[in-house]
């Protein structure tokens, strides 16, 4: 039997590995390799070695084919106890956030004591497809029972046929890339270029303050060479973000590579228990994992924008807990691109958005930016799409912890115009 | 649609008019019962502190229009408040999108330099108003302006909204309305129409909106004259037939009038329309009290006045006799002076009802003069000083008198005209065609519909923007 009323789950906190830029330090780490690394990084943080676990729940957006069991396979790779049951689940770049809610969920209800959520993602060992006809082809081949039909099936083979399919980071709905649709967004909230400059400036100078003080020691664990995360950059300044041109939304566009977050590597993992589990292994809850809400829109009509679901989500979610916007210490908008979370801001504070899309009286209304992505976020970091729900997860327990409490808000967009939105208290 | 306009619109015809630099009018959108006021997104615009922002948005959501609007707090709570889904707009975001409409609030406008605001919002954006859209631009009446600067501005914005008639092409057209202090809730008719396919053939023009009454609560604006009782002179063919028509669609029992001689005409047209015939000739001594009689007698009163009934009777001054003036004289403009007097003497026992609409029937002769029509050109300009004279009058009675000046319209009359002269009717003017007895029936029911009370003393050209007169 499970309690009658659900219990708390906390983050007891997390383990990651350095975050890549595509096809440099991890080219040829698999995504195998870099999440069993993230596991046995947690492993030894919280001397987990041959313990099983309620559960370890992670995925991968970009995965192989042959890796139909990926958490599994990486957990039975770890130290864990191969009894640690585990599974694969996909919400695109939610993924690693939708992890941590299933497993607190599970925490809550009883079913479990103590789980493990994460994600990992590599866009440099990409899985390449065979190409479609060259599929069909080859399909048609393996049901022939003779050589000779098989044969017959075989001479098809174009030179054409050997091109890949090579995974593409375009809506299949739409065929536009998430960052064209993010300039259209960009472009209708009137989101201006300086202003998305400077909060990859802010991502990049709070993440490298964090390093520099310490907070990342026991959430970054090193791995290939790498001991920080390759796209921080330090030394970056509004005059060389300002040089770089446009790569979205055409020649008048306000997004580049510097205020858009690069394609790259790494994973990440949270650990989750109850409170009982923890206190019986002399363990620090951080912060408390509280509620959380997924949303989606109709982007394909274009009625909103690819990345705005996050600006459904969260009104839902303070409604549920009697919250306003403003009763919050610390704010993790997960940067894709600056111009997402400068437009889901904007959007809280129109009366337009608030009224007829959100159904509410007012606008939700603008937010202290000092209490924003404090730590740097994927801008600075980088975004392995799945990996990124357990790096914010583990990041704002932890900061929420160490300001000796307070409560904190998570909001994660997602291709397929997804939102994850999660609250963590301490 | 004329013969060149559908050349022009072949895949050849549309090669060829480009490279030889002809013009290039395209087939106008009319409106058909049951169709939406106005398709594709309406971006509403304006300058800060404008008035006109609350009433426009709340005749938008009442039109069920997809709209979009500058992100300025002023708009934004405007449109929340009107219950309107307004997608948010800036200058970067037009390049993507096809507007329907492009609305500006210039109310804000206050001295020359702020006419920057409508540079910054047309700028970006008139090029991709839609085949058939609509650029409107509402001011403040120069005379009602409370400094010598903003009488300046507002008066400014007719030289701008002229020029984008000329400018906008693909069928869209651009007019200016100018609001009174006071009236900001009477401009749901005049937005209306200029917005709807209604006022396809209709660009170029200033309307100005007083006082005067509004649309009731419940206002039915797919049937705005039910229950009303229209007068329509010289129905019995042409413009008139149109006009009978169209206030019969829009809920008017239609009387008919017309000469004896076209009795069976005029029947045929009041049958096809469930509406009465009255067969007299309006230059006759007795006609305005046989109106007058008739109408109090059959209907208790009438609510629509059209003065339609004309003639023409061409010649040089030098070669026209006092014959042909005198009859084009009496038909076109006396006989609109006696009934007019008629109809609206006695008081509150008029036969006009409270609340009536007179609309007269100018032409853009009568704004520009034409060459063998000063007979037709002096009755038509003396029709709008028939709207300029009894504007005040009517008013008392809540009542209201306006005229519509077409230019070339396709009509029977018109087709008799010679090959170069038709052509050149029809294509120097913004639209390059010409108009439809049914463009011209359709600024009539504007100016007679129950719900632009706050029209009066208007003279607009239902012309393409004609070059003639502008």
């Amino acid at each position: 039997m499970t309690p009658a009323s659900p219990r708390r789950a906390v983050v007891l906190g997390g383990n990651r590995i350095p975050f890549a830029r595509s096809d440099s330090a991890y080219a040829k780490a698999t995504n195998q390799d870099m999440l069993t690394a993230a596991l046995d990084g947690l492993v030894d943080r919280f001397e987990l070695a041959g313990e099983r676990l309620g559960e370890v729940v992670a995925g991968a957006v970009l995965k192989h084919s042959r890796d139909f069991n990926l958490t599994r396979e990486c957990v039975l790779g770890s130290r864990l106890a191969p009894e640690t049951p585990s599974y694969d689940i996909g919400q695109a770049c939610g993924t690693g956030l939708e992890a941590a809610i299933l497993v607190a969920s599970k925490i809550a209800l009883g079913q479990i004591e103590v789980g493990v959520a994460g994600g990992v993602d590599t866009t440099s060992d990409a899985p390449l497809g065979v190409n479609e006809q060259l599929r069909a082809i080859l399909l048609d081949a393996n049901r022939e029972k003779s050589t000779a039909g098989r044969l017959r099936h075989l001479l098809r083979v174009r030179p054409q046929h050997l091109a890949p399919a090579i995974p593409r980071n375009e809506e299949p709905r739409t065929g536009l890339s998430m960052g064209e649709h993010q300039a259209r967004t960009a472009a209708e909230w009137g989101i201006a270029r300086e202003a998305q400059d400077e909060l990859a400036m802010r991502s990049h100078v709070n993440l490298a303050a964090a390093y520099e003080r310490g907070f990342l020691d026991d959430l970054v664990t090193p791995y290939l060479g790498l001991e920080r995360d390759q796209n921080l950059r330090p030394d970056s300044s509004m005059e060389k973000l300002a040089k770089l041109k446009p790569v979205f939304g055409g020649a008048e566009g306000t997004m580049t590579a510097g205020n858009s977050t690069p394609l790259s590597d790494g994973a990440a993992v949270a650990l989750l228990a109850s409170e009982e589990w923890a206190k019986a292994r002399g363990l620090t809850p951080l912060a408390t994992f509280v509620d959380a809400e997924t949303a989606a829109v109709d982007y394909v009509n274009g009625r909103e924008g690819l990345l705005m679901a996050p600006a459904y989500a969260v009104p839902r979610l303070l409604e549920r807990n009697g919250l306003s916007l403003q009763d919050f210490d610390l704010y993790e908008i997960h940067e894709a691109f600056a111009a997402q979370v400068l437009s889901t801001l904007a959007a809280w504070e129109d009366p337009v958005f608030c009224t007829q899309r959100l159904g509410r009286k007012d606008p939700l209304g603008a937010i202290d930016r000092a209490k924003l992505n404090v730590n740097g976020s994927s801008l600075a970091a980088g975004h392995p799409f799945a990996a990124t729900g357990g790096r914010i997860v583990a990041g704002l327990a932890k900061a929420l912890h160490e300001r000796g409490g307070g409560r904190g808000l998570i909001s994660i967009c997602a291709a397929g115009g997804q939102g994850v939105v999660a609250i963590l208290e301490a | 649609m004329d013969r060149y306009t559908q050349l022009v619109n072949t895949p050849v015809g549309k090669k060829l008019a480009k490279q030889v630099g002809l013009p290039k009018p395209v087939p106008l959108k009319r409106w058909v019962p049951g169709a939406k006021v106005v398709e594709g997104k309406v971006l509403v615009g304006g300058a800060p502190a404008g008035r006109l922002a609350a009433p426009l948005m709340r005749v938008l959501a009442d039109v069920g229009a997809d709209v979009a609007t500058p992100l300025r707090a002023d708009l934004r709570e405007a449109a929340a408040e009107a219950g309107l889904d307004a997608s948010p707009w800036t200058p970067q975001a037009s390049v993507d999108h096809r507007y329907g409409a492009l609305v500006f609030d210039a109310t804000g406008i206050t001295e020359s330099a702020r006419l920057e605001e409508l540079h910054a919002f047309f700028h970006p954006t008139i090029r991709q108003v839609r085949t058939c859209g609509r650029a409107i631009v509402l001011g403040t009446t120069p005379a009602a302006a409370k400094t010598p600067g903003e009488r300046v501005a507002q008066r400014a914005l007719e030289g701008l909204t002229r020029a984008m008639g000329k400018e906008i092409g693909r069928g869209a057209t651009v007019q200016l309305l100018y609001v009174e202090p006071g009236a900001e809730d009477r401009i749901a008719g005049t937005l209306r129409f200029f917005l709807s396919p209604r006022s396809a053939f209709v660009s170029g023009q200033v309307v100005r909106i007083g006082g005067g009454g509004g649309p009731s609560d419940g206002f039915d604006w797919e049937q705005p004259l039910a229950g009303k009782v229209a007068l329509v002179t010289g129905a019995s063919r042409g413009i008139g037939a149109a006009i009978a028509a169209t206030l019969a669609r829009d809920g008017a029992h239609v009387v008919g009038l017309d000469v004896p001689a076209l009795e069976d005409d005029l029947k045929a047209v009041a049958d096809g329309i469930g509406g009465s015939a009255l067969a007299l000739d309006i230059t006759d001594p007795d006609a305005p009290k046989a109106i007058a009689d008739y109408l109090r007698k059959e209907h208790r009163g009438v609510d629509v006045v059209v003065h339609n009934a004309g003639i023409t009777r061409d010649r040089t001054l030098g070669r026209m006799d006092a014959e042909r003036w005198n009859a084009v004289i009496a038909v076109n403009l006396s006989a609109i002076e006696r009934i007019t007097g008629a109809l609206i003497a006695g008081g509150s026992k008029a036969v006009l009802n409270e609340g009536g609409r007179v609309v007269c029937v100018s032409s853009i002769s009568g704004i520009a003069g034409n060459a063998g029509q000063t007979n037709y050109a002096t009755s038509k300009a003396g029709v709008i000083g028939v709207v300029d004279a009894y504007a005040p009058l009517v008013a008392q009675r809540g009542a209201t008198i306006n005229a519509v000046a077409p230019g070339f319209i396709e009509t029977q009359m018109t087709a008799k005209v010679p090959l170069p002269i038709r052509e050149a009717g029809r294509r120097m003017s913004s639209l390059s065609q010409g108009g439809l007895p049914v463009d011209v029936a359709e600024a009539i029911a504007w100016f007679a519909s129950p719900a632009c009370g706050g029209l009066n003393g208007n003279v607009v050209r239902v012309c393409g923007q004609s070059l003639l007169g502008a």
